[in-house]
């Protein structure tokens, strides 16, 4: 039977996600005076970083003024051909270096993280790689994440 | 995705989440989500549309200005309709090779052109170099005609492989093309046009047949495109 990316999406709508009990909220300060850095789940790299293995919870750190971004994603329902002509469609840098421009955000950070997404066990990101991704975006000064997804 | 978005907030950074699966994004409850019904893959939604991205991100900034925990849509979704790429594979002149190898030969040229003009974020990059596609690709026509997998030379883990000769064709179909191809559309191409993608869709089927561990033929490719 033939399916669309449509149709793959629905299937995974009813997966499984971890819960959360409590959800921290942070007041961030005013857009145009904050510090912004992308996280991404593609598991993007630099060619010269390690590539990302099967159920890899560690991070990488992205320099936004190289381009030569390396999409590691393993999972075979995700669109690669998007990425290749714009990696903006993943990874918003040119977009948040416009805003800065523009005076709508304050600043764009000088590092940015990705992770690989697809994690059916994300005990690892909750307690080790993700706290540690977290400090090291706050002592780059960073006081908004945008997250996102594959 | 959003359990990162937590983790960020109990440390004190502000996070916005942009989810591509609304059950998912809904179900994990990110202190702000942005709904974005696009394909996987795409989650600004249209590559090389500044002004499209830029509303996308308007939308995501503005909910810090919300007091509490928000989920929002963004009002423009873009669905797979299920296209397949017209483009037409060059001719070569190999005829003692499998027509497998010999279309992979024939389209480094296109290959060459792509990644030249992508910074080479798209193709083969993860375990297989350019030049080694056609031996990758025996190796699947060795495990389709019933070699066991282990013994027939994949230069890696299946998928990754796999996902490498895919990268390599949907960048050469990139350069034979006169248009930006809609999400998939390279991937359907792939597998169902070509002689590639139907030798690794033979190969899973007979590793599926042979008993082999699922995750290990599953995710060769998605079959369904």
């Amino acid at each position: 039977m033939s399916r669309t990316g449509d149709d793959i999406k629905q299937g995974a709508s009813g997966l499984p996600a971890p819960s959360f009990e409590s959800a921290a909220f942070t007041t961030p300060p005013r857009l145009a005076d904050a510090t912004v850095a992308i996280l991404t789940s593609a598991s993007l790299h630099h060619p010269d970083q390690p590539d990302f293995g099967p159920a890899d919870t560690s991070f990488r750190v992205l320099d936004p003024d190289r381009r030569d971004y390396v999409l590691g994603h393993w999972s075979q329902d995700v669109d690669q051909t998007g990425f290749g002509i714009d990696y903006n469609v993943v990874f918003p840098i040119d977009r948040l270096r416009e805003m800065e421009a523009d005076g709508r955000i304050g600043k764009v950070a000088d590092v940015h993280l990705a992770y690989a997404g697809n994690q059916f066990d994300v005990a690892g990101i909750r307690m080790d790689s993700g706290p540690e991704g977290a400090k090291l975006l706050r002592d780059a000064g960073v006081d908004v994440v945008l997250l996102t997804p594959v | 995705m959003s359990t990162l978005a937590h983790v960020l907030e109990e440390e004190g950074l502000a996070t916005i989440s942009l989810g591509i699966i609304e059950g998912q994004l809904r179900s994990t409850v990110p202190p702000r989500g942005l709904f974005v019904d696009f394909p996987l893959g795409r989650p600004l939604g249209h590559p090389a549309d500044a002004a499209f991205q830029q509303r996308v991100l308007d939308q995501a900034f503005s909910l810090l200005e919300s007091t509490e925990p928000v989920i929002e849509a963004f009002p423009e979704p873009i669905h797979d309709d299920g296209q397949v790429l017209a483009c037409t594979i060059p001719p070569t002149d190999d005829p003692d090779a499998h027509p497998a190898v010999a279309e992979a030969r024939g389209l480094r040229a296109a290959y060459n052109r792509t990644v030249a003009n992508t910074d080479g974020r798209v193709g083969a990059h993860r375990v297989v170099e350019p030049d080694d596609v056609p031996a990758a690709i025996e190796s699947f026509i060795r495990v389709a005609e019933g070699t066991p997998w282990k013994e027939a030379g994949i230069p890696g883990i299946p998928a990754r492989v796999a996902q490498d000769i895919r990268g390599y064709y949907e960048a050469a179909a990139m350069a034979l093309t006169d248009h930006t191809p809609a999400a998939f559309e390279a991937t359907r191409w792939f597998l169902r046009e070509t002689e590639a993608g139907a030798t690794i869709l033979a190969a899973r089927e007979q590793m599926k047949a042979d008993g082999v561990k699922q995750p290990i033929w599953q995710f060769l490719v998605t079959e369904q495109f």
